[in-house]
């Protein structure tokens, strides 16, 4: 019987939040830089709290991405902070030349991310910035699940010597990652063991699996879940390791199909241990005005679209 | 610096960039040699640097950005003949496995260079970003910037330009490179920047401008432009210059913007420039 579980109710913009002010507070070289969304981001703590490492830059990402890279010289940890659309595409020539191919130590923080920013629409929905951050050399691509990974995630990445790009997201989702879990970048979490299917999801759709999971169960399917927070560097050993057990996969992420996690996967098992597999995405579209939730099942990245494809993918095994 | 000696290295600097795009039939010799005497000035005479030990957080020194990247053999020379590397390396410029990348990078940790540019508009950002460290670090250092003319089209520059003054950073020094050419014709013709000077200072910016081939005006107005730091604003000198400046076929045309002499137009550009320094 799968057992998660649930420690309340909460964004992971707000994990992002005091997970700021917290390494704010513990390393005083960590500074931030916001776009005029300090609120939408809940920069406001770290802004308070941290006033003089605070910086407003207005509506001007291409300045705030430039300025981070330009921060590093002299030893600051800069923590941009935007939407994600605003983050990467907007703004991918700056990263790309400054941030990534120059190696500097800035951490890249993205919210609102994928279908689940709802209402205000397609223009903002970002739905190819995994597959964007991804392509870079020398880019840390990590997309916490919930609010306490967002948090953990936040804080382990000022350790970590290098360009980082860390999405996150609106919406209010469930909390089940424990508050005094260690976030490893790179390292994936068995949320739940299993031997008929590995389902490996990122984000929000590690909720939409576990729920998933749990239907499957009531089949009598067995179902490994793998929260894969961080997609580049991929946790190889892990993919192969399940696999190995289960023989199919299903890959399940807010992001488009192409480019996404589950590309990266579908690599790591064509060159090691070529197992069936179904991806759980959105098809190459734009998305649209709407809640969250009926955003997700419209453009299938919701828990029946999980559980059909676990459904056909173990029976493309046989 | 004395004049007479800052007008033998720019000579010296002159011939390494003829001689380093020729060598390879590829990259930017008309803003180079334009740009040839103020980053002789600042390097030679202005700038507190440490050349012999170049560290990436430059604490306590004085940082250059160099934001039209394109024009890095005359960097490149000018980090030579500073000491950040050997001169014979100015030999392996865009050839395969260098450190001296066809545009400035940090990817083979070439000392004297702390950002890669070559896509234009944002070497302004990353120096305010410098600027600010400094301020947190307690460092009274000045972060200096180097912007193509044509480059002042890109959006992004404004932005900085911006933040700048509504933030008050004042220990920036940046300058123009107001040659009047870019690669399609005159800057005039393709997009015209209209009263520059007043644009700035619409920005809130300390505007100065000099004779960019003038070793003695470009020493008098970079000390001006030093004591006027610390202010409260940010300060831009708008560099008249000539593309091209001290090979007479070259000077004051476009076409030079990013084509390489081949060996007889090398030979006549040489001897031209006076070797004062031992070639590479």
């Amino acid at each position: 019987m799968i057992e998660i579980e649930v420690l309340g109710n909460k964004d992971t913009r707000s994990g992002f939040g005091e997970g700021l002010l917290e390494v704010g507070k513990k390393n005083k070289d960590v500074v931030a830089l916001c776009a005029d969304l300090t609120g939408s981001l809940k920069m406001d703590a770290f802004q308070k709290e941290c006033s003089d490492r605070f910086f407003q830059v207005g509506i001007a990402e291409a300045n705030m991405i430039g300025m981070a890279a330009g921060m590093t010289v002299g030893g600051k940890i800069p923590y941009t902070g935007t939407f994600a659309n605003f983050s990467t595409g907007r703004v991918y020539d700056q990263i790309r030349q400054a941030i990534a191919y120059s190696k500097k130590n800035v951490k890249i923080c993205a919210s609102h991310a994928g279908l689940t920013l709802g209402e205000d629409g397609a223009t903002h929905q970002i739905l190819e910035d995994i597959g964007m951050m991804k392509m870079l050399p020398n880019m840390t691509v990590i997309v916490p699940c919930d609010f306490n990974q967002t948090k953990q995630a936040t804080i382990a990445i000022a350790d970590h010597k290098g360009p980082v790009y860390l999405r996150f997201g609106r919406p209010v989702m469930p909390i089940f990652v424990k508050p005094d879990a260690q976030f490893v970048i790179g390292k994936a979490d068995t949320i739940i063991e299993g031997s008929d299917v590995t389902i490996i999801a990122c984000g929000h759709l590690v909720w939409k699996s576990i729920e998933a999971a749990k239907v499957l169960e009531a089949q009598g399917i067995s179902v490994e879940l793998i929260n894969m927070h961080t997609i580049k560097p991929l946790d190889k050993e892990a993919i192969l390791k399940s696999v190995a057990k289960t023989r199919c996969v299903v890959t399940a992420e807010e992001h488009m199909i192409n480019g996404g996690l589950g590309d990266s996967v579908a690599q790591v098992l064509i060159q090691n241990d070529l197992v069936p597999q179904e991806f759980v995405g959105v098809n190459d579209s734009f998305g649209e005005s709407g809640t969250p939730m009926e955003l997700m099942t419209k453009y299938g990245i919701d828990t029946q679209n999980v559980v059909d494809a676990a459904l056909k993918v173990i029976q493309r095994k046989k | 610096m004395d004049t007479i000696e800052l007008q033998k290295i720019a000579s010296q600097v002159r011939r390494d960039i003829v001689r380093m795009v020729s060598a390879v039939n590829s990259g930017h010799p008309g803003g180079s040699l334009g740009c040839t005497d103020f980053l002789t000035v600042l390097y030679f005479d202005q700038m507190n640097h440490n050349a012999a030990n170049f560290t990436m957080n430059a604490i306590n020194e004085d940082v250059f950005y160099l934001s039209n990247g394109h024009i890095s053999p005359v960097w490149y020379s000018v980090l030579a003949r500073s000491g950040y590397f050997p001169a014979a390396e100015l030999g392996t410029f865009r050839k395969l496995s260098t450190r001296l990348q066809g545009h400035p990078s940090t990817d083979k940790n070439l000392p004297g260079i702390r950002m890669a540019s070559g896509s234009l508009g944002q070497g302004l950002s990353n120096a305010l970003g410098t600027c600010q460290t400094k301020k947190l670090n307690g460092d009274k250092s000045i972060v200096y910037t180097l912007h193509g003319d044509g480059e002042l089209q890109e959006g992004q520059i404004w932005e900085a330009a911006m933040y700048a003054s509504a933030n008050k950073v004042d220990n920036i020094i940046s300058t123009i490179d107001y040659n009047g050419r870019q690669i399609d014709g005159d800057v005039e013709d393709v997009l015209s920047l209209g009263n520059l000077s007043q644009k700035w200072q619409a920005f809130g910016w300390e505007v100065l401008s000099v004779d960019g081939h003038n070793i003695d005006e470009l020493k008098a107005i970079l000390s001006k432009a030093r004591t006027m730091t610390g202010n409260g604003k940010p300060i831009v000198i708008i560099m008249k210059t000539e593309m091209g400046q001290g090979v007479d076929y070259m000077v004051g045309s476009h076409k030079w913007h990013g084509v390489a002499p081949n060996a007889q137009q090398l030979e006549i550009a040489l001897n031209q420039l006076e070797e004062t320094l031992g070639d590479y």
